[in-house]
């Protein structure tokens, strides 16, 4: 699905990404760890085409075609998805109408007709109250006023009405209680299918005791310095990062 | 003129869609201002001697007064005498129905998106349009009658309701306010006039589309609406100009009076052509807007700035009666080089009046946007309470928003509050909105919407759609 080869990338004068290397196939999870500042945000953003990520190296091929000549709207509508580590606040704008203007735009982009408002309003209940959302949260300004886990549940929910081909949850954990938790891993856990891919990046082994990720890799200084499957998450839980460092360090 | 017509037509600019000129023989004064051009304007339209001695008071007046210079808008000052002060399709001298108007003219205003024939309306609307100086057709003219609703020109209105007339106009807005209230008093050309009866709810939305088509003509239009006890009406009021190289100045005045009990609504589109990307050109809008308000009456001021090169415009409320309530919502947008000097004044005097304030001005381009606006609250105000909200919206870094809230308060049994914020079209939202498959045009439509709906909310339904069709004109391009 996404092939990333020898990513370099930039944000505000510091190359943050430095070769990194990463193939995920449709069906996979996979989780991205590691510690402060290794560059695990940066990837999300660089994938999604955030502007104040500058790629300086490599390249990234998404269902055959080159991701980085692509436009963040572009690439939204080729089924790339972000879930934001800090949503932001749309004042004045309700969730429903964000929501429908999105799926329409991709549709657009896709050359197929509009979504019909009976169809949406059908739509968006059904995957309100897969996530416990209650429905007044839908009529409001997109994530105006709404608490952390709010605002992360409301990532969730547009993950699931937009039902892209690959997911990118930036540290979706971060701030949740473990109720809230629980109900965004259901949501994550609802969208994965053989046909689409997620990747996890988060700080914490908790989240990966609900979604079970298939492959988890440590980032460490812009590059991946260690793969394996779900168990390596629990190692890094018990022993942390230092043991990995020390490694990079005998590898150099 | 057709040749200086064709000229202009060379100066197109494809973002203002009613840039185009009706090539339509008009009837025209020469240029220039004087006593006999006012006797002529007046003889014209055939006016009695009261009104002609009204106007020559206001004219004897505007000479002695000064150019207003406080607005923080720069222009260069209109030259009062190369100013056409009348001008007007030529036509039959009356017209009986609207198969008796020029179909060059009818056509004008399908054009704009205003059918003036009776079986297309669809929509429950009056409209009166008004065409350089004068009236062109006012329709539903029979529906409103049976109920005792006056709706006509302005100048119908004298020959007709003389005592009406006589009795309100002025006595909102005197000649004597300011200097372009007392010009469009010397030189006033048409406009429209209302009268709703005592207890009557005007059973449709009454709607004046302003239209300058003539080069080097002054719009001076004046309305006049009356709500009797207990009246009800909401009034729309829209314009625009074709694109020219010249600024074209537009004075116009309106008065309001609502009665005990009446409610009056008056909602404006403003798109005056707002003058090329360089500020060549565009209409100078001047004008002043007030409404009375007796004893639990209510006015609401409701409009969407987008046109013009300059605005200078204050819709305001005199809330004489106890227990009177006026509202202003604006929508200020400016672009390119616009300035936009808009706001309103709250007169709180009656006991337990009410007054809300809502501003949303946005900015782009290089243009500068101002909210001007004033709560006075005298000592027989009473409980008197007014909330404000004045939100400023910034696209780019070349242009200005500003806000000069006046506030004087003479009794300290009022409340009033005063919210002001000032905020950027992030490069953070429109990034999340692209993620989301939303191009970034359609995302800042869409943030700007969001940031205004609360006025939109108050507009009428057909209005709202215009209103936010025009916003996205206005701003292609501004950001990206």
């Amino acid at each position: 699905m996404i092939t990333i080869k020898n990513l370099h990338a930039k944000v505000a004068g510091n190359e943050i990404l430095k070769g990194l290397n990463l193939q995920v196939n449709a069906g996979e999870v996979h989780a991205i760890m590691g510690p402060n500042g290794s560059g695990k945000s940066t990837l999300a953003n660089v994938l999604a085409g955030n502007e104040a990520y500058e790629v300086t190296e490599g390249e990234v091929i998404f269902n055959g075609k080159n991701l980085l000549e692509l436009a963040p709207e572009e690439r939204a509508c080729e089924g790339i998805f972000l879930a934001f580590q800090y949503p932001v606040e749309i004042p004045g704008v309700t969730n429903s109408t964000f929501l429908k203007t999105a799926i329409d735009s991709i549709r657009k982009y896709r050359n197929e007709p509009e979504i019909s408002a009976k169809e949406f309003l059908a739509l968006i209940r059904e995957k309100a109250a897969l996530l416990d959302m209650d429905n007044k949260l839908i009529s409001r300004a997109v994530n105006e006023g709404f608490s952390g886990g709010e605002k992360k549940r409301n990532e969730i929910l547009q993950l699931l009405m937009l039902n892209p081909k690959l997911a990118i949850l930036d540290e979706t954990d971060s701030g949740l209680d473990i109720d809230a938790l629980k109900i965004v891993s259901k949501g994550v856990n609802y969208f994965r299918s053989p046909e689409n891919a997620t990747i996890v990046v988060t700080h914490y082994q908790r989240l990966l005791d609900y979604i079970v990720p298939d492959f988890v890799h440590v980032l460490y200084k812009g590059r991946i310095i260690k793969s394996g499957g779900k168990e390596l998450a629990l190692e890094l839980e018990e022993k942390g990062y230092d043991w990995l460092k020390t490694d990079e360090v005998e590898a150099v | 003129m057709s040749e200086e017509n064709k000229t202009i037509e060379n100066v197109t600019n494809s973002e203002y869609k009613w840039g185009f000129v009706t090539e339509i023989e008009e009837d025209a004064f020469p240029k220039g201002l004087s006593e006999d051009i006012i006797r002529k304007i007046s003889e014209v339209k055939q006016e009695p001697k009261w009104l002609l001695e009204w106007r020559l008071k206001a004219y004897r007046h505007w000479l002695t007064l000064e150019e207003p210079t406080w607005a923080k808008v720069k222009y260069e000052s209109p030259d009062f005498q190369d100013i056409r002060y009348f001008s007007a399709p030529k036509q039959k001298p009356k017209l009986n129905s609207l198969d008796e108007v020029d179909p060059e003219l009818l056509a004008t205003f399908e054009k704009l998106g205003i059918p003036l024939e009776e079986q297309k309306l669809l929509a429950n609307v009056a409209v009166d349009a008004v065409f350089d100086s004068v009236s062109v057709a006012t329709t539903f003219k029979e529906t409103l009658k049976e109920k005792g609703v006056i709706f006509s020109s302005i100048s119908e209105a004298v020959r007709e309701h003389p005592d009406l007339v006589k009795k309100y106009l002025g006595s909102v807005v005197p000649y004597t306010d300011n200097f372009y209230a007392a010009l469009n008093a010397a030189v006033f050309s048409d406009g429209s006039f209302v009268y709703i009866p005592k207890g009557v709810r005007c059973p449709m939305e009454l709607s004046t589309y302003f239209r300058i088509n003539a080069a080097e003509t002054g719009q001076f239009e004046r309305t006049l609406i009356v709500a009797d006890e207990g009246g009800y009406v909401s009034y729309l009021e829209g314009c625009t100009a074709p694109q020219r190289d010249e600024n074209q100045l537009h004075a116009a005045v309106v008065e309001l009076i609502a009665m005990d009990n009446a409610e009056i609504k008056y909602s404006t589109v403003q798109n005056w052509y707002p003058g090329d990307k360089d500020g060549k050109g565009g209409i100078y809008n001047f004008v002043t807007k007030r409404g009375l308000c007796e004893t639990n009456a209510k006015i609401s001021w409701t409009q969407v700035e987008t046109g013009s090169a300059v605005t200078w415009k204050y819709p305001s409320c005199v809330l004489k009666g106890d227990n009177s309530i006026g509202e202003f919502y604006s929508i200020a947008v400016t672009n390119n080089y616009q300035q936009a000097d808009t706001g309103t004044k709250m007169i709180h005097i009656g006991k337990n009046t009410r007054s809300t304030i809502v501003s949303k001005g946005i900015s782009a381009g290089f243009s500068d946007n101002s909210y001007r606006g004033l709560v006075k609250v005298h000592k027989s105000a009473e409980g008197a309470r007014n909330f404000s909200q004045c939100d400023s919206m910034l696209m780019g870094d070349k242009c200005g928003a500003h806000t000069f809230p006046y506030i004087e308060v003479d009794n300290n049994t009022s409340t009033v509050e005063h919210e002001a914020t000032t905020s950027k079209v992030s490069e953070d939202q429109i990034f999340y909105l692209n993620q989301r498959g939303i191009p970034t045009e359609d995302a800042v439509n869409m943030i700007v919407n969001g940031f205004c709906k609360e006025v939109f909310r108050v507009l009428p339904m057909e209005f709202a759609v215009e209103a936010q069709k025009l916003l996205e004109i206005s701003l292609e391009g501004s950001v990206g």
